[in-house]
């Protein structure tokens, strides 16, 4: 950034600016209604979405997600027969599948992916999150976590081990009999719930409120 | 100088965003550097993720082992053509493709072009948004491998190329998003507002 387009703003000027997180280009924060988006005049990226009442949502679909996620982990996802054996499996046993010798890794890798991170982007929001949607000010360390959320969001992939197990479906079906267990739809519908989730977060929004609500400044 | 997780907008030499406490920087130099080393580490583990067996399927005590390619193969002869697309598509072309792809766009920051911002950007997005969905192979044997466990009549066990091509994902994820976006832009001095 040259000094000279800087040099012309007051520090407190510097509030209500936003730069595009894609583009670099400076915008006056504008003011957005509910529903409506604010988009980048230069690269077209979304800058502000707000939704009415979206910290509440927020908070209530991240505890959905993780009584989800639970419910998931410990049932059983899918069973197998064939010949009168059975065999069940539940989501620690696919991530289990890798556990022995060279492949121990993968086995974190997978729980990492569609158990741990998850759990761990969605304690990060309630923590960030929860005492704001009931008007409170933040937590100590709630700016951290909610960064924490965001930088974990690429890497947190349960909808694509749905997909993986429609495939993997696909390749077991001839060759015994399956049944799908309730932890397939929990982890189904902990997905879709994800999808909301993230639809209803407005980033900007968020980090003003953050910092409008801190409690040392 | 602008924070890159909140958007704050802050006086050159400004180190930790006020509002979100994220380090902050107005260009990152080392951007190119990264993109390339996680790129070729990438490309590095897509090489035995395709010549190592994928799957283990033991089935009354006869043992074959089937690749990465195997697998799209065995599933178009099971004609499941649009699941074999699926997977063709998420651990074959997504990969090279996305090699393809970062190599262009990195090569591109180079090479100022306005008009072209719009189609690298468009590009970039797409390669950041796809890349995980790389990951679908892993999940399919991580479920094949822990569920066809049924003694004597058939087992499945995991290969080593399951690892090496989530390392692959994992890297090539890395590379793109060591990409710093803006650099797209920076060409674009008409419009710097």
């Amino acid at each position: 950034m040259e000094p000279a387009v800087t040099a012309t703003f007051e520090d407190r000027d510097l509030a209500e600016l936003v730069a595009c997180p894609v583009c670099d280009t400076l915008h006056r924060i504008p003011d957005v209604g509910l529903g409506q988006r604010a988009r980048c005049v230069r690269c077209h990226t979304v800058l502000m979405a707000p939704r009415a009442s979206a910290m509440t949502k927020i908070v209530m679909l991240s505890i959905t997600a993780t009584v989800l996620m639970i419910a998931a982990i410990y049932f059983p996802f899918l069973t197998l027969e064939t010949r009168g054996l059975a065999q069940r499996t539940s989501v620690l046993d696919a991530i289990l599948a890798f556990s022995d010798g060279l492949t121990l890794p993968l086995s974190l890798g997978v729980a990492a992916t569609i158990v741990v991170l998850p759990l761990v982007r969605l304690g990060a929001i309630l923590y960030a999150l929860a005492p704001m949607a009931i008007g409170d000010a933040p937590l100590r360390g709630a700016l951290g976590a909610f960064r924490l959320a965001e930088a974990l969001k690429p890497w947190a992939m349960a909808e694509i081990f749905i997909v993986g197990v429609a495939v993997a479906l696909v390749k077991v079906a001839g060759l015994a009999q399956l049944t799908i267990g309730p932890a397939f739809w929990a982890f189904t519908a902990l997905v879709l719930v994800t999808v909301l989730n993230d639809n209803f977060m407005c980033r900007l929004t968020i980090w003003r409120t953050l910092e409008a609500r801190r409690p040392n400044r | 100088m602008a924070c890159h997780s909140c958007g704050r907008v802050h006086r050159g030499g400004v180190i930790r965003c006020v509002r979100c406490g994220a380090a902050l920087s107005s260009r990152d130099t080392t951007s190119l550097q990264r993109v390339w080393a996680w790129m070729l580490a990438g490309i590095v583990a897509y090489v035995p993720a395709n010549t190592y067996p994928m799957l283990e399927t033991t089935q009354l005590g006869k043992t074959t082992s089937s690749t990465l390619v195997g697998g799209v193969i065995e599933l178009v002869a099971y004609q499941s053509y649009g699941v074999a697309f699926i997977v063709f598509f998420a651990s074959i072309v997504i990969p090279l493709g996305k090699f393809g792809a970062i190599s262009y766009l990195a090569l591109q920051v180079a090479r100022p072009d306005p008009q072209a911002a719009h189609s690298r950007h468009r590009l970039y997005q797409v390669v950041e948004w796809i890349g995980r969905w790389s990951m679908i192979d892993v999940f399919v044997v991580a479920l094949l491998s822990s569920l066809v466990q049924l003694g004597t009549a058939v087992t499945i066990q995991p290969g080593i190329a399951a690892v090496s091509f989530a390392l692959s994902v994992a890297f090539t994820m890395l590379a793109a998003m060591s990409f710093d976006q803006r650099l797209i832009w920076d060409t674009d001095k008409d419009t710097n507002a």
